[in-house]
C-alpha cells in the first residue's frame, strides 16, 4: 500500500512539474526559477520552527555543557548527581511510570470491553467522546477536581469514612503525595489510552479469529497467540507516550501539591523563577536531562509504532 | 460469550466510575459554600470577579492569536509539502512532533534565556513583545495538533487537481491558498483551532513563567488561596473543554469524506 501510494505520488509530481513548467516559461528558464520558489513555500515554517523550537532547546542543551565563562565542561551534568536532584528525577520517573502503567492497563481493559465486549453501540461512541474530553482535561482544574474528591474534605474521602468507616488519611493516604499525584494523572492517562488503543483493537480482523477457530484454537490460545502479539507493540508504544506525557507535565502537580512534592518540572520551575540552585547552568543541565528522558521515550515510541503499523494496515 | 459480556460491563462501569466520581465530587464541593444548603454562591463569586473576567479575556484573545498564527504557519506548509515537496514530509512531521518531546517548561526556559532584554531579539523587554512571545509559545505547543488536523483535511481533497484547475483559470498562489485550498480544509482547520483553544485557555506553565496575566496562573492563584471557588472553576474549565470537543465532533460530520482515494 505504501509503495503504490508513493509511486503514484511521484508520477503525479513529475506530471504536474511539466505542466507548470510548460505553462510559465521555457524549461531552461523555469529550472533556474524553480529552486528558490519551491523552498520559499516552506520557509516560514522552518524559520518559525528553528527560532522558537529548535534554537531555544539547543541553547539550553549547549548551556548544560558550559560554565559561566562559556568554557566546555561536564561539571553541570555531574552536579545532577546531588541527592536532591536525583530524588526529584526518581520521583518524577516513578509517578510517570506508575500513572502510565495503571492508565494503560485500565484503558486497554476499557477499550477491549467497549470494542469486543458486546456492549451496546452507544456505549462505545459515548466512551470515545468522553475520553476525548477527559484526555484534554488536565492542568490546574484537574488538580482542583481531585482535591474536591480525595482531599481531606473531598467527597470520596468523606463517603468512604461515613459509609465504610474507612479513613484513608488515617491509613497514610495523602493527596499531596506520590499516590495522590499518580491517581490524579491516571485521570487523563486512561482516556488517552482509550483514544489511542481503540483503533488498534479495531484493526484486529475478524478473519483472524475465524482462522484461529478453524485451526482448533481455544479462546485463550487465540488471545495469547494472536491478539496479544498484534496489540503488544501499540500498547507498549502508548505506555511510553503516556510516560512522556506525564513526565513533562507541571501544572497539575504544582496546583495540587505546591512545592511539597519535588518532581523535576517543579524543581526546574523554581529554578527559573528564582535560581534556587544558585547556578544557572545547573538549570540547563536539569532541562537537558528532561529532554534526554522524553527523547529516549519517544525514540522507543516511534520504534514500537513502526512495528505495530505492519499489522494494522 | 455471556461471561465475557458480564466482565465487559464490570470493566466499563468501574472505568466510568473513576472518570465520573471526580466530576460529581467537584460539582458537589463547588456548591457547598453556603453552610447547610447547596448553592451556586461559588460560581457567582467567581464569575463576578473582575480578575476572572480580565484573565479569561486575556487567554481568549491569546488563543485567537495563537490560532491565527498556527493557521498561517501550518496551512501553507502542509499544502506545499503535499503539492511540491513530498520528500520533506518526514522532516516536517518530525519537527511538528517535537513539542510532544520537549516539555513546555523547557521550551519557555529557552525563550527566557534566548530572548531576554539584552539579546538581539529582546522579546522580554516590553509587554507587547512578551505577549507576542506567549502566543508564539502557544503556537508551538499546538503545532502537533494543528498540523495533524490540517494534513488530515488535505488528504481528503485532491490538492493537485484543485491547484491545477485554479492555475488554468489564472489564479496566483495567494488566491489558490486563500480561496481554493483554505475553504476546502476549513473544517479541518476549525477542528485544529478548537483543540488549540482547549489547550491554550487554561495553560499555566508558559503564561506563569513569562509573567502574563492569563487564566492559568489566575486558576493556580485561586487554588492556593480559596476553598470552594477552585471547584467551581474546575467545572467551568471542564465545560469549556467539553464545548470545544463537541464542536470538533459536530464539525467532523460536515467534513468531506475521502473522495479521491480508492484505498
Amino acid at each position: 500500500m505504501t509503495l503504490k501510494d508513493g509511486s503514484r505520488r511521484m508520477t503525479d509530481l513529475s506530471l504536474s512539474d511539466q505542466a507548470i513548467a510548460g505553462k510559465t516559461a521555457p524549461p531552461s528558464e523555469a529550472r533556474a526559477l524553480r529552486l528558490p520558489t519551491q523552498w520559499l513555500g516552506v520557509a516560514p515554517f522552518f524559520i518559525f520552527a528553528i527560532m522558537f523550537l529548535i534554537l531555544p532547546t539547543l541553547y539550553l542543551m549547549l548551556g548544560a555543557f558550559q560554565n559561566d565563562a562559556g568554557e566546555f565542561t561536564f561539571e553541570n551534568i555531574a552536579a545532577l548527581a546531588q541527592p536532591s536532584i536525583v530524588a526529584a528525577y526518581w520521583i518524577s520517573i516513578k509517578v510517570s511510570l506508575a500513572s502510565a502503567l495503571i492508565g494503560a492497563f485500565a484503558g486497554l481493559a476499557i477499550a477491549i470491553a467497549i470494542v469486543r465486549g458486546g456492549l451496546p453501540e452507544w456505549i462505545r461512541s459515548a466512551t470515545l467522546t468522553f475520553s476525548g474530553v477527559a484526555s484534554n482535561f488536565a492542568g490546574v482544574p484537574l488538580a482542583f477536581a481531585f482535591l474536591a474528591t480525595l482531599g481531606r474534605l473531598g467527597l470520596a474521602t468523606v463517603l468512604l469514612n461515613t459509609l465504610f468507616g474507612l479513613n484513608i488519611y488515617a491509613h497514610g493516604f495523602n493527596i499531596l503525595s506520590f499516590w495522590g499525584l499518580t491517581l490524579t494523572y491516571v485521570y487523563f492517562q486512561i482516556p488517552l489510552m482509550v483514544v489511542i488503543i481503540v483503533p488498534a483493537i479495531d484493526g484486529l480482523k475478524k478473519e483472524w479469529g475465524e482462522a484461529a477457530a478453524t485451526l482448533g484454537a481455544t479462546t485463550a490460545q487465540y488471545w495469547r497467540m494472536v491478539v496479544i502479539p498484534v496489540i503488544w507493540p501499540s500498547f507498549l508504544g502508548t505506555v511510553i507516550l503516556l510516560f512522556a506525557n506525564a513526565f513533562g507535565a507541571i501544572a497539575t502537580a504544582y496546583a495540587l501539591t505546591g512545592s511539597s512534592l519535588n518532581i523535576v518540572p517543579i524543581l526546574l520551575y523554581a529554578q527559573i523563577r528564582g535560581d534556587v540552585l544558585h547556578n544557572a547552568h545547573l538549570g540547563y543541565a536539569i532541562a537537558f536531562g528532561m529532554i534526554v528522558i522524553t527523547g529516549l521515550a519517544n525514540i522507543f515510541y516511534i520504534w514500537f509504532r513502526t512495528r505495530s503499523e505492519r499489522w494494522l494496515k | 460469550m455471556k461471561s465475557g459480556r458480564f466482565w465487559a460491563w464490570v470493566v466499563f462501569i468501574l472505568g466510568a466510575a473513576y472518570l465520573f466520581i471526580p466530576l460529581i465530587a467537584t460539582v458537589e464541593f463547588s456548591m457547598r459554600m453556603r453552610r447547610g444548603a447547596y448553592s451556586f454562591d461559588a460560581y457567582q463569586i467567581v464569575l463576578g470577579d473582575s480578575q476572572f473576567q480580565a484573565t479569561f479575556m486575556y487567554s481568549v484573545i491569546a488563543a485567537i492569536f495563537t490560532i491565527i498564527l498556527g493557521v498561517l504557519v501550518v496551512v501553507p506548509t502542509a499544502y506545499w509539502i503535499r503539492l511540491r515537496l513530498p520528500q520533506l514530509r518526514p522532516i516536517v512531521e518530525f519537527i511538528t512532533l517535537l513539542p510532544l518531546v520537549i516539555p513546555a517548561i523547557v521550551i519557555v526556559f529557552g525563550y527566557i534565556r534566548m530572548y531576554g532584554s539584552n539579546s538581539p531579539l529582546p522579546f522580554l523587554s516590553n509587554n507587547t513583545a512578551t505577549n507576542a512571545l506567549l502566543v508564539i509559545g502557544y503556537a508551538t505547543l499546538a503545532l502537533p495538533y494543528m498540523y495533524r488536523a490540517v494534513d488530515t483535511g488535505l488528504r481528503t481533497i485532491d490538492v493537485r487537481t484543485l491547484t491545477e484547475a485554479a492555475q488554468i483559470l489564472g489564479a496566483g498562489w495567494s488566491t489558490i491558498i486563500t480561496r481554493v485550498i483554505l475553504p476546502n480544509v476549513l473544517i479541518a482547520v476549525l477542528s485544529g483551532a478548537f483543540l488549540t483553544f482547549a489547550i491554550v485557555i487554561g495553560e499555566f506553565t508558559m503564561a506563569s513563567l513569562l509573567n502574563r496575566p492569563a487564566f492559568g496562573p489566575y486558576l493556580q492563584n485561586i487554588g492556593a488561596n480559596r476553598a470552594y471557588e477552585p471547584a467551581a472553576l474546575a467545572i467551568i474549565a471542564f465545560a469549556i473543554t467539553w464545548g470545544c470537543m463537541s464542536l470538533i465532533q459536530i464539525l467532523s460530520r460536515f467534513a468531506p469524506r475521502s473522495a479521491n482515494r480508492p484505498n
